[in-house]
């Protein structure tokens, strides 16, 4: 492919377009597909990849929690309760039952990052393909989920959670399940915006001229064109479902004591505001740092994957 | 020329607009010399990405604030460039006014018509209320809608295409303004609508003795409107002249090749002259001449110095190095 | 017009290339029908109708072009759309090669759209930003099963002829190729699944005028090239005159004229078509218009008006204008591919201005 003999001499007049054409484009852009070129906007971009290096290390934290502490996160010791930050072999101090804090923390991660992605993730396969479905069949179909939809829309998500929570009991499983719920109705309404977008392009009739089947287009070329949007949609969601679900367990409808969740801690440590404050809100800390990145980085992408400004 | 010669109401000199940016500067507008008199109708004619819009809104202060603006632009004898938001506030309307390609997007949706034009009285003016009604009355049969009165009590949206465009010259009539700037306002009409406007444009500018500065990028729209055309490239003037010299003259590479690549009746049946390539990108100009790349007469030192501006009388000027010869041979 | 009989008749499969015959028209579109119901109000309930397209007839003969003009909303993208079959009509019928489309013994829609391929007007919307190229245009003949290697080397040989040089272009995205290259490689993609007729909706239209001028010399140069039949559509009746052999004129829904371009548009008969043609900007300084062809805007296609559509604005509408609409009939002395939808061309139709009937 790349030695085409030159063509301009081969034919003639017609040829002269394509290379007065051609010499216009910066030879450095040549065959740059979208994704190299969200990457490229990224790579200049110092707040998203900050955020998302952030990120990585407090998932790397949590893969690795046994790792990066010597203590057991259930192992306390009415010697060693509530010391402040900064005493020697307990650098983020303890907690009321005298268990490390940075092991806590670290444990923590696990079930706090579980919480927060896997009912985005649930949403996101379930809302997205009713989305999908009801964008690109548009029509009963359509009213059929979106009317639905609307159903949940009316209850504020936080209340909703609770509810949901509330009848099938507390627990972590629930929790997720809970939140979940939740997240389907937002996730169905963005994919659907998106699609019925997409949809109406020209590009989607020309498809469909030359013969390809509806689930072809569905596949190649709404797919493509859809996922970016909702994918990111999904990264702000997780920053909400740490909250929520952090929430969740605060009142006691999330995970259960002893278990290391950075919501929980918070709760247990809300005693001792007055005693060690600065330990007391090292769990709360997290939470607002692990939902911000996750928001910014979402941000950040949003901005690189804007490929209008190109066009 | 003798002391009485009417001073021109608009006079650009040397007008450059560029947009900084923080990955790239472009160069919209890179030296724009005009001027027009009363009572004159100058078309900008050029291609997407000529910088021929650009220029417009640079002479009424309507360019973005990243945008870099250099040069001299008096429009009734107040420089427009450096301008304040104040100062330009007070021109808009009394003094210059413009109308748009897409009348949908520069009405606001949510007032009647009657409403629109009578509050743009009342600011300028001061007049009551009742008082700018009856004007806008009077505007909106002056631009021939047909039940004007009923008219003047519609939103933009309840009205067609054709009405709305003629809706909005009414608004930027309201004031008398001394000159009226159009950007391609007749390019989204249908074409029997379009000749409906550019009559009525037409008939309006002579009545009221007012100066228009339009843009386009049909060749028929320029033959049909202009006194003066300047026919842009690149963000520069390449020639300029009355709308008979420019047409018939074509002295300009790019002019000839524009006007002989806009089909009109009776080239059928023979492939129709073009200019090859695709317009400069205005981030990476070329050095030389800007239309060297795609000019079939280029010489080497087109590609290397950028051509000069030859007057080939009052106010005809054309931007190519051929045009030298051009003048000593006359 | 005679109805084309030829199609009622079952005839063996024959060779593709001498099937019908010469004389047998590409597409014959009879009587095609779509109105666009538009509900409002509490119930949903249909409160008007867009006639979009109403009994439009024609024929596209091979090898010829055949020019659509009108204003906006007069039906002629619809129609485009309607022969695609992206929208499906509410009757008539399609007649391809001698074969019906979608009928018993005919062909069907999936075959059909090999055989007619569409560019649109958004040369950027219709090209699916996250393929690239030759993606692009290999795209439908991998669907219908040509090997991966012939495909890539007929996307090769498309982009050549299209004038685009594949080792630049292929692997590129569209937002990185200008308006006209787009264009190009959005008749390239049409062509990949090698078409018998391309319909063209307004796909210059959208490109500046020293641009439009290339792809047009290069749609001229394909159809000769690889023996192709056009169906050109656009508002641009300047462009329309350059490129078409007939020309058919719409409005709102409606062939108001038919006939060859020369007639058309030397020999306009219909009321419309004349204001249409002049309305054209003059191109000379020297002859401006001076008077307008005609007032007001189109009318909405949403309830058109009562008998013929183009009475409120003409000059010379009478009460059968109202009463009637006229039916699109060859005109008495002239050729008679020429055919006319107006009562002034019908000897004894009631119009005061009506043709004696001895002219015949």
């Amino acid at each position: 492919m790349t030695n085409v003999p030159a063509y301009a001499e081969a034919k003639g007049g017609q040829a002269q377009v394509a290379s007065a054409e051609v010499r216009k484009q910066p030879a450095n852009e040549v065959g740059q597909g979208y994704w190299r070129t969200v990457w490229g906007r990224l790579k200049r971009d110092k707040v998203t990849m900050t955020v998302t290096f952030i990120l990585l290390m407090i998932i790397l934290m949590a893969i690795f929690a046994p790792f990066v502490t010597a203590y057991d996160p259930y192992a306390g010791g009415i010697m060693r309760r509530l010391k402040p930050v900064g005493t020697p072999g307990h650098w983020l101090g303890t907690d009321e039952t005298g268990r490390d804090m940075w092991t806590r923390i670290a444990y923590g991660a696990r079930l706090s990052l579980l919480t927060g992605i896997l009912p985005v993730g649930v949403a996101l396969a379930v809302g997205g393909l009713l989305g999908i479905v009801a964008g690109y069949a548009g029509g009963i179909v359509n009213t059929l989920i979106m009317r639905t939809m609307d159903v949940f829309y009316a209850f504020p998500s936080i209340l909703l959670a609770i509810a949901i929570c509330g009848m099938l009991g507390s627990g972590m499983t629930n929790a997720i399940l809970a939140l979940s719920i939740v997240f389907i109705p937002p996730m169905v309404r963005i994919a659907e915006s998106v699609t019925t977008q997409v949809r109406t392009l020209d590009f989607v009739d020309a498809a469909r001229a030359s013969g390809t089947t509806t689930s072809q287009i569905i596949r190649h070329h709404i797919l493509n064109n859809v996922m970016g949007t909702i994918l990111v949609y999904a990264t702000s969601l997780i920053s909400i479902s740490i909250v929520l679900s952090a929430g969740l367990s605060f009142l006691g409808l999330g995970a259960k004591p002893p278990e290391a969740e950075w919501g929980l801690m918070l709760t247990s440590l809300r005693q001792a505001i007055y005693v060690q404050p600065l330990v007391a809100a090292i769990p709360g800390f997290m939470i607002f740092i692990t939902s911000m990145c996750f928001n910014l980085m979402s941000d950040g992408f949003r901005g690189a994957m804007d490929i209008k400004l190109n066009k | 020329m003798a002391e009485a010669a009417p001073k021109p109401i608009v006079d650009v000199r040397d007008l450059k607009v560029e947009f900084r940016r923080r990955e790239q500067s472009v160069a919209a507008v890179n030296g724009v010399t005009f001027s027009l008199m009363p009572g004159e109708v100058l078309t900008i004619l050029g291609e997407s990405g000529s910088g021929k819009s650009v220029t417009l809104k640079a002479l009424m202060g309507l360019v973005p604030d990243y945008a870099h603006v250099t040069g001299q632009a008096l429009v009734d004898g107040k420089d427009v460039v450096g301008m304040s938001r104040d100062e330009l506030r007070q021109i808009r309307g009394p003094v210059v006014s413009m109308i748009f390609q897409e009348p949908m997007t520069a009405l606001d949706p949510v007032f009647t018509i009657g409403d629109q034009i009578a509050e743009i009285i009342k600011t300028h003016e001061g007049l009551s209320h009742r008082a700018a009604m009856k004007r806008a009355l009077e505007l909106l049969e002056m631009v021939s809608i047909p039940s004007a009165a009923r008219r003047l009590k519609n939103y933009p949206h309840e009205m067609s295409g054709g009405m709305r465009q003629r809706a909005m010259i009414a608004m930027a009539l309201a004031c008398r303004p001394s000159v009226l700037l159009a950007d391609e306002p007749t390019t989204a009409l249908d074409v029997t609508v379009q000749i409906q406007i550019l009559l009525l444009l037409r008939q309006i500018q002579k009545e009221m003795g007012m100066a228009v500065v339009f843009v386009t990028h049909d060749v028929g729209v320029a033959a049909e409107i202009s006194d003066q055309v300047a026919v842009m490239y690149a963000g520069r003037l390449v020639e300029t002249g009355t709308v008979y010299e420019v047409l018939s003259e074509r002295s300009h590479p790019y002019t000839e090749g524009l006007l002989s690549s806009t089909v009109h009746g009776g080239m059928k049946g023979q492939p129709l002259d073009m200019i090859r390539g695709q317009p400069p990108n205005l981030a990476a100009l070329p050095p030389g001449c800007s239309f060297a790349p795609r000019c079939s007469q280029a010489v080497e030192s087109c590609h290397r110095v950028e051509a000069p501006a030859v007057t080939l009388g009052p106010g005809r000027l054309v931007r190519c190095i051929r045009a030298q010869p051009l003048l000593a041979a006359e | 017009m005679s109805a084309p009989a030829s199609y009622k008749v079952y005839m063996p499969p024959v060779p593709e290339e001498i099937r019908g015959g010469k004389a047998q028209p590409l597409l014959i579109v009879d009587k095609l029908k779509k109105h666009f119901p538009v509900r409002g109000g509490v119930l949903n309930r249909v409160t008007a109708v867009v006639k979009a397209v109403d009994d439009v007839t024609f024929e596209v003969q091979k090898g010829e072009v055949l020019g659509i003009v009108g204003e906006s909303g007069c039906g002629k993208s619809t129609t485009a759309r309607l022969v695609m079959q992206l929208i499906k009509p509410d009757s008539g019928t399609l007649v391809y090669d001698g074969d019906p489309v979608g009928a018993f013994r005919g062909i069907s829609v999936s075959q059909l759209r090999r055989k007619v391929q569409m560019v649109f007007q958004e040369s950027f919307a219709s090209l699916n930003p996250r393929l690239s190229i030759s993606d692009s245009i290999s795209y439908a003949p991998k669907m219908h099963g040509t090997a991966r290697a012939e495909a890539e080397e007929r996307t090769e040989r498309l982009l050549r002829d299209v004038g685009l040089n594949p080792a630049q272009f292929a692997r590129r995205y569209p937002h990185e190729l200008s308006g006209g290259q787009r264009q190009r490689v959005n008749i390239a993609r049409a062509l990949a699944l090698e078409p018998k007729l391309l319909i063209l909706d307004e796909s210059v239209s959208a490109l500046d005028k020293s641009v439009e001028a290339q792809v047009l010399n290069l749609l001229v140069e394909l159809k000769e090239k690889r023996d192709l039949t056009y169906m050109f559509i656009s508002h641009d009746l300047n462009v329309v005159e350059f490129i078409s052999d007939r020309v058919l004129v719409m409005y709102l829904g409606k062939v108001v004229e038919t006939g060859p371009v020369d007639e058309i548009y030397r020999n306009p008969r219909h009321p419309y078509t004349k204001a249409l043609l002049r309305s054209k900007p003059s191109f000379d300084p020297a002859h401006r218009t001076t008077e307008m062809p005609l007032t007001g805007d189109p009318p909405s296609p949403l309830n058109p008006p009562s008998g013929c559509r183009f009475r409120t604005r003409c000059a010379f509408a009478e009460s059968i204008c109202a009463a009637t609409a006229p039916e699109l009939d060859a005109t008495p002395d002239s050729p008679p591919q020429h055919a006319v939808a107006c009562h002034m061309f019908v000897a004894g139709s009631g119009h005061s201005r009506a043709i004696s009937g001895g002219l015949v």
